[in-house]
């Protein structure tokens, strides 16, 4: 039943990798920097998972992605906390503002 | 064209839609929704690998939680409820264009290998066939995995055991609780300040 090929996936999990780091590098917005960190991760998971079911990696790729999945959600809480730190310094939440630091 | 490859495409086309309409909104709130629609089609995926355990915790802990908490911070951080907060249209074009090289690099890689001789595993490979009906395809096996047992080797020969994975769940454990402590604290110490400022001015107002 199953006869879909590999690269498929691959491909689906390149789009979301390159979306993701457009979104990263694009967005002035912080909470928008979060959510191409959210789509880089999510095209990460998508490779573990297939690798998992047409491999040898087995069941351990499901692992990893659950793990990814835990992480990503601690990281979100984190930088959610930074960035509402951010907007009570700064009244925005506009990253190209916060160049205090630059020499 | 089966079934699966319609639902393959579906899920596919939902999740490399709504990862675009993610770039290329400008307003956070749909790109939230648009957030929502791509994570939610990625959960449609796992569940076309079997991996349904993976999938429903990408709905609850990324589609309930991780999303709930990003619009929150949209809601916390927008002073007017249409903030845009544009990109100059430069940029934009520059960045597309070195996404599209990264693209060009990434599937040059994927087509380089043969990946035609990769065929999904049958149901007794992944140690499904120790699931009583009923409990789902993969929960058992990622728990006994969790413990160190492979469900997988239990009909092979395979003599060697596999380490488990007790110490990374430890660690993300205590991951998770100094991230809980570090963002309540970073969340909260702000309010402190506010209220000691306030206390101040009162207290020279009155003087």
């Amino acid at each position: 039943m199953d006869s879909l090929p590999l690269s498929w996936y691959l491909l689906v999990a390149g789009v979301l990798f390159v979306c993701g780091v457009i979104c990263m590098a694009t967005k002035r917005n912080g909470i928008g920097v979060l959510m191409g960190v959210e789509l880089v991760l999510n095209g990460a998971n998508i490779n573990f998972v297939a690798f998992s079911r047409y491999t040898r990696l087995g069941i351990d790729g499901q692992v990893i992605s659950l793990f990814v999945i835990v992480l990503a959600a601690a990281e979100a809480a984190v930088a959610l906390a930074i960035v509402l730190n951010f907007y009570n310094n700064h009244l925005t939440i506009d990253v190209d503002k916060g160049d205090e630091l630059q020499g | 064209m089966s079934g699966t490859e319609i639902l393959f495409l579906i899920f596919a086309a939902a999740t490399c839609g709504g990862a675009l309409a993610v770039v290329f909104s400008q307003n956070v709130a749909r790109m939230a929704f648009w957030l929502i629609v791509s994570l939610g089609s990625t959960s449609g995926l796992f569940f076309l690998l079997r991996a349904d355990f993976v999938g429903a915790t990408q709905l609850l802990i990324y589609v309930g939680g991780t999303v709930v908490l990003l619009i929150f911070g949209v809601m916390l951080t927008n002073s007017s409820p249409y903030l845009r907060i544009r990109a100059s249209s430069g940029e934009l074009v520059l960045a597309c264009g070195v996404g599209l090289l990264l693209m060009s690099v990434i599937y040059s890689t994927v087509f380089v290998v043969d990946w035609s001789k990769m065929s999904p595993r049958s149901a007794e490979q992944v140690g499904q066939g120790y699931n009583p009906s009923g409990e789902g395809n993969t929960a058992r096996p990622i728990g006994m995995k969790l413990l160190g047992l492979s469900l997988e080797d239990l009909g092979t020969h395979r003599k060697e055991l596999s380490s488990g994975y007790l110490l990374p769940f430890e660690i993300v454990s205590v991951h998770l609780l100094v991230v809980l402590i570090g963002a309540a604290y970073l969340a909260r110490t702000k309010r402190r300040i506010d209220s000691a400022t306030r206390v101040g001015a009162s207290g020279s107002a009155r003087t």
